[in-house]
Parts: C-alpha cells; sequence; structure tokens
C-alpha cells in the first residue's frame, strides 16, 4: 500500500487519550462529544468558520448560479492502496460540483461513527480528509458527529455535501449529447474498482493497482477554457463507465458507440477483472471524466486535457449516434459489436 | 497476461476467418460446451464474424445454470439456519431457487459469505468454531479439486463445524446424453478447455467415435475459439469424427493426475439431475462414505423442499442447445437479469444473460455505419 495510514505517528492531545476508541459518548452532544470537536475536527479542518461552531456556517453569497449536492460515502476497507475514505468524501463531491461546470467552494462533513471505532483511525480519515480539500481549495465549514451502537455499522460512514458556483454561458448536462458529438475520457478505467476489492476480505489479491481518487475541477476549469461548447461531463463512478454512457444515452435521447481498444485500462486493472470475470466497463472510478463535445472541438478539448496530470492518457473513445437511441454499443477489437449494458448491482465475482 | 492481447490479435483473427470460410461448403451446427467459452464468443462478436454457414449453439457448461433447483432450495433452508456461516461463490447468489434466492436469505438476516476459495470457507470455520461453515461446492471438474482438497484437510485438521453442499458436475456425460438425444442438432462439440486441463481428454475419443462427432478441445480467448471451430469445421468437411486438442498450452491427454487422483480419494460418482436437463447417468459426484461427516446434505436434512420451475422457462432446451435463448418466449420480457426465472438468465456464463447483457436481442445494424464507428476519423 504506498499510502499507509500512520498511526503511531498522530500525537492526541490529553484528552482523548482516555478514550482510545469511540463510545456513545462521543455522540452525545456532552463533553467528550465537544473534546472530539475540539481537538480532533478542529485542528484538522483548520477553518475559520467552522471554529465558531455555529448552528449554521454564515458565508458570503457569491454571484452567479450555485450548485449544490450530497452524497454518502459507506466503503469497506475504510483504507484501500491509493486512497480511504477521507479522499473520496472529499473528491466524490467536489467531483459531482465539477460535473455540473461548477466550481466547489464549500463543504459540509457528517459522520456516523460505530462504537469501538478507534480514535486513531478517525484521526486517518480525518487527516486524509483535510488534506484532499486542502489540495482541492475546497473549505470545510461545517459538520456533525453521531454515535451509533457497536455492530451496527462498519466502523466509519461520512456523508458530505458541497456548494459551487457555476460560471455564466456553462451549461453542461447529461441530455444535452447531440448526434455527431464526440466523447472523450480522461484516463483509465477501473483502477478505484479493483484498488478496493483487491483487500476486500475473503478476496484478496496481490496487485500494485491504486484507486484513482482525485479532485476533478482543475481538469474541468481546463477542459472549459478552451470552449464553453461542451455538452456533457460525467465521472463514471459507480456502475462504471457503462453506467455514465448509458445514462447519457438515455437522458438525451441518443446512440452512443465506442470502440472497446480505444478505452484505456492499465494490464493490472485487465489482468484483475479478467481473473474475477468482472466487465471493467461496469467498475467503479473515482478520479476521472467522460467529456462529451462537438466535433470541431474534440482536437482542442483532448489536448488540453492530455496536458493535464489527471488527463495524460485520455482518449477518444466513441461518438454519439443517431441510431438505436437510448443505446450504447461497443466494437469489439475482433469486429464484432454488443451492447453495453447497465450492471445489475454489484459485481459478483465468478466462479472458475 | 499476455494471452489478452496475443490471443485477441485481429489480423490472426482475421485470417482463421478466412480459412473457416475457405473451407465450409455447407451448414453445420457447432455446440461449445463451456458457459465462458458462450461469453467469450457473445462479448467478442465472434458468432457474428463467421460464416452463415457455421452455426453455434451454447452448451450446458455454465454450473449456476445446471444446479438443480432442489438443491438451491436445500442451500437456501441450510443458510437460513440459526448458527450457519453460509459460503458461496458469488455468482450463486442471485440464482433463483423456487421461491427466493440467497442475497434475499440474506438481506433477511442469514449470514451468507462470498468465498473465491473453498480454502477460506475452511479457514472461515475455524476462526469461528463456534459456527456451523457450510460451503456451496458447485461447478464442473474446475472446481472439484478444491473442494476435495479442502475436505480431504478439514478431515486432516479434524474441522468439525465444517461441511460442504456438493454438487459438482461432470461434462463427458452431459455430452454424452446431448450427442444421444433424439433431438440433437450439435454435428460437433467445442469441448471446455479447463475442464480437460483437469481431467486430459482421455474420455472423449469413446465419444467421438460412438456418435460419429469431432470433438475439439479449445480455449477460452477469441483466437482459442476460432482455431477450434476451423478444426471442427475442417473435420465436418472431410467426413472425419475425431478428438483435437486444440488448446494443448493447457491440456495434455492424461490432464492434472493428482487432481484427478484427489478427486477419487473425496467423490464417488453419482446420477445427478441438472437443472432443465433431467437426469443424467453417472454425470455427479457425491462425498464418499468415509467422508460422510462433512456432507451438509446429511448434517442439515430439509424437508419439504418441493422445488417447482416455472413452466415458461425454456432454460433446458437452451442448455441442450436447441433453442438459442432469443427462441424463447419469456426471453427479455417477463424474464432478464433483474427478475430472472432460469439460472441461464443469472449467471455470467449463462447463455440467457450473455444474449441479453450483450444486447443480442437488438438488431443495432451497426456493421453497415462501422466507418461512423471509427471514433480516431475526427
Amino acid at each position: 500500500m504506498p499510502n499507509p495510514p500512520h498511526f503511531e505517528n498522530w500525537t492526541c492531545p490529553l484528552p482523548l487519550r482516555d478514550y482510545p476508541t469511540i463510545t456513545l459518548a462521543h455522540g452525545g452532544g456532552g463533553r467528550l462529544s465537544a473534546e472530539l470537536i475540539e481537538h480532533l475536527f478542529l485542528p484538522a479542518f483548520a477553518d475559520t468558520t467552522l471554529s465558531r461552531l455555529t448552528d449554521a456556517a454564515v458565508l458570503p453569497s457569491p454571484s452567479g448560479r450555485l450548485a449544490f449536492t450530497t452524497d454518502s460515502f459507506v466503503v469497506r476497507p475504510l483504507f484501500f492502496p491509493g486512497g480511504s475514505i477521507g479522499e473520496l468524501a472529499v473528491n466524490g463531491t467536489v467531483n459531482d460540483l465539477a460535473m455540473s461546470g461548477a466550481e466547489p467552494m464549500y463543504l459540509t462533513a457528517a459522520f456516523v461513527l460505530e462504537e469501538g471505532f478507534a480514535i486513531t483511525e478517525l484521526a486517518e480519515v480525518v487527516r486524509r480528509m483535510a488534506n484532499a480539500a486542502r489540495a482541492a481549495s475546497v473549505r470545510i465549514v461545517a459538520g456533525d458527529t453521531k454515535v451509533i451502537e457497536r455492530s451496527r455499522g462498519d466502523g466509519c460512514y461520512i456523508t458530505t455535501s458541497g456548494i459551487g458556483v457555476v460560471s455564466d454561458g456553462v451549461d453542461v448536462g447529461p441530455d444535452h449529447a447531440q448526434p455527431g458529438d464526440v466523447v472523450i475520457l480522461s484516463g483509465t478505467i477501473g483502477d478505484h474498482g479493483m484498488a478496493v476489492m483487491s483487500v476486500r476480505e475473503g478476496l484478496e489479491f496481490e496487485t500494485t493497482i491504486e484507486s484513482d481518487t482525485a479532485p476533478l475541477h482543475d481538469l474541468v476549469r481546463e477542459i472549459l477554457s478552451v470552449t464553453r461548447d461542451i455538452r456533457c461531463l460525467r465521472d463514471p463512478t459507480r456502475g462504471g463507465l457503462a453506467a455514465t454512457l448509458n445514462e447519457i444515452a438515455n437522458c438525451s435521447g441518443v446512440g452512443i458507440v465506442i470502440e472497446e481498444k480505444a478505452v484505456p485500462m492499465n494490464a493490472a486493472v485487465r489482468a484483475a477483472c479478467e481473473m474475477l470475470g468482472f466487465d471493467p466497463l461496469h467498475v467503479a472510478n473515482e478520479g476521472k471524466l467522460v467529456a462529451v463535445v462537438p466535433a470541431k472541438w474534440a482536437h482542442a478539448v483532448l489536448a488540453r486535457i492530455k496536458a493535464h496530470p489527471l488527463g495524460v492518457q485520455a482518449a477518444v473513445i466513441g461518438r454519439v449516434s443517431d441510431q438505436h437511441p437510448g443505446l450504447v454499443a461497443a466494437r469489439t477489437a475482433l469486429g464484432g459489436t454488443r451492447v453495453v449494458s447497465l450492471p445489475l448491482g454489484e459485481q459478483l465475482p465468478r466462479i472458475c | 497476461m499476455k494471452h489478452l492481447t496475443e490471443f485477441r490479435d485481429p489480423e490472426l483473427a482475421g485470417r482463421l476467418l478466412a480459412e473457416i470460410r475457405r473451407t465450409v461448403t455447407r451448414a453445420w451446427v457447432l455446440m461449445e460446451v463451456c458457459g465462458g467459452q458462450t461469453h467469450a464468443i457473445v462479448r467478442h462478436g465472434i458468432d457474428q464474424l463467421l460464416p452463415p454457414e457455421v452455426e453455434l449453439v451454447h452448451g450446458p457448461g455454465c454450473p449456476v445454470c445446471v444446479t438443480p433447483l432442489e438443491m438451491i432450495d436445500h442451500a437456501l433452508a441450510i443458510a437460513a439456519k440459526p448458527g450457519v456461516m453460509f459460503c458461496s461463490f458469488g455468482d450463486m447468489l442471485r440464482v433463483p431457487g423456487s421461491g427466493n434466492d440467497l442475497l434475499r436469505v440474506k438481506s433477511a438476516g442469514a449470514d451468507v459469505r462470498i468465498v473465491y476459495s473453498p480454502l477460506d470457507a475452511l479457514a472461515l470455520a475455524r476462526r469461528h468454531p463456534d459456527r456451523e461453515v457450510v460451503f456451496f461446492g458447485i461447478g464442473f471438474e474446475t472446481t472439484a479439486p478444491a473442494t476435495a482438497m479442502t475436505v480431504h484437510t478439514a478431515k486432516r485438521l479434524g474441522v468439525c463445524n465444517f461441511s460442504v453442499l456438493a454438487a459438482h458436475v461432470r461434462v463427458p456425460p452431459a455430452i454424452r446424453a446431448i450427442a444421444s438425444d433424439p433431438g440433437n442438432r450439435v454435428q460437433a462439440f467445442l469441448a471446455a478447455g479447463h475442464v480437460c486441463g483437469v481431467m486430459g481428454y482421455h474420455e472423449y475419443p469413446v465419444l467421438a467415435e460412438s456418435h460419429r462427432v469431432p470433438i475439439v478441445v479449445t480455449g477460452f480467448e477469441p483466437l482459442d475459439i476460432l482455431e477450434g471451430i476451423r478444426r471442427a469445421v475442417r473435420q465436418l468437411e472431410a467426413g472425419e469424427a475425431c478428438v483435437e486438442n486444440a488448446y494443448d498450452r493447457v491440456v495434455t491427454f492424461q490432464g492434472n493426475e493428482s487432481a484427478q487422483e484427489l478427486i477419487a480419494t473425496v467423490f464417488e460418482e453419482t446420477d445427478r439431475n441438472w437443472r432443465g436437463i433431467g437426469t443424467i447417468p453417472a454425470s455427479g459426484w457425491k462425498l464418499r462414505p468415509e467422508y460422510h461427516t462433512f456432507d451438509a446434505e446429511l448434517r442439515f436434512p430439509v424437508s419439504g423442499v418441493r422445488p417447482a420451475e416455472p413452466n415458461s422457462c425454456r432454460s433446458g432446451d437452451v442448455l441442450r442447445g436447441r433453442i438459442k435463448p432469443t427462441e424463447c418466449p419469456a426471453f427479455g420480457t417477463s424474464c432478464t437479469p433483474w427478475s430472472p426465472l432460469g439460472a441461464t438468465m443469472v449467471s455470467s456464463e449463462g447463455a440467457c444473460a450473455a444474449y441479453f447483457h450483450t444486447g443480442r436481442f437488438i438488431p443495432l445494424g451497426l456493421a453497415k455505419t462501422a466507418p461512423d464507428a471509427q471514433p480516431a476519423a475526427l
């Protein structure tokens, strides 16, 4: 694991030392709740608005249209190669805002902690959240903590909500794709899903795959600096690229045809998917985006994406068509075709 | 994993296809036995590229699909028992029993775990001595050795809280059953490469001879499958009916003899009901008497299981190659992966699911629009 949690290096202020694990009292709103906030959350998030501990964050109103989103994060294990629930909770909501063409500004974070969860682990999750927020230049301005009884949760669930501002003239949406548009993917698929899978209890396998979790708003800013005439932006998270393309095809009432061999993929992800019987098009990503752009802008947008550190392996993977509306088709490397369907639910490893 | 590129080379595939086109003079029906091959065929669109004379029908080699309903109902009843930790391969979880599946039993509170190897289930049993850990041992000759090894190890270590619900099945009796069926259309078989990797192919010459069918041991990558088809078509056109090995980078005539020995130590042959097909003599494996203490069927007797298949499901005809999935009236209407009537619509290796997921019921007409589909042409 490249970024292992360093619990041993974490220094805890004295009051928290008395409680190495979360107790029900940490969610009770009394002294222990206050200590957790004062000694763990506030120093990590280091935000002046948050530190005032008011019931609601009072913030200056940005001009223009607001984008507002929320997402809950549930992942097992909490730490995996390339990231943790902490990075996901920040980047996931940042990316939801970015895919609306918004500049992310503020986040809130709500924690549901399980009784018995180690304070050191919580501190590591929070430290990673704070780092991710700093890297994405967003502020965590409000929060909440609740504790549930032991064995009623997976240690730690996080819900983040986010507000961002959409610039004038930007209008992206999954219903904007038009026949003739070009589909660009910002990099390799399947890295996040297979990284988590590789450390899931009972399925562990040795691999070099790391989660791709990353904030994408800077890449979106670059894309929009080429032209505001971008039809759709989506990050292919749960359900993978297949779900995202199906959503665009459905919402826009168009067909999409992709070339299977044009879809970038790491060799280790391809091998792990083959071994477990997964379709990489169905595997989750946390740091990639799909951009549907008018053909005349495709070259320029692709070049700008490839010049960004998060888009080095970007590629044109397909086109929007007026045939078979609502359906996504893939041309196989051998020259056959197949429909790319929505995954049913969670992928289940096959037998042999 | 070089085979992911080398054995998918479009240029070599084109050459094999050209040779198949040159060789074929009349219509032939070939069956690929293994569900993994079916999946690869529709996933890569191989059947669309073959000349119209060559028809592929899909065989019974999907372990999830042929596991009998009564066995699944038994599994569901065991999984629901308090104190039981029920371990299964992942794609078994959605397979419908008479009125339920393992996922629903799990959501109702049963402890159902996905494992990737029976040895993981044994490890769980050792970690949780207070629980009864049951492994659902399904699959062909490919998974049977691992189950055998696990039962053998459990006995050696004296792990008392572990048992296996064994539903393993064998391929050669199924090929015999299909070839002897009066309604059989299959003229050549592509034998399942990985099964032969374990068992060798010494059981096949007698089948090829007695039923006058070519049998070609075939792998799973596009080039493997095309090579299997090429050899089968060549034999058919030449009027031959013998056994060939087109997967010799994995398969030998004798197979993996230590795996076979282990299977023979732990299992004995038994008649087995195949879902949708019926009972095939000597087509299954059950635990030998000296391993009976590890037999979940005996440890957890369940009464009152009265399995009932939906009438409209024709998975049996699909599994015998009599019809294509799309010829079943329920396909894509009352039977979908979201609401499957039969197991062939559930497993990733089931022919119905493979057809559904790759959109084989939708006339895309994409072949004609190939230039438009080239994204490089910006």
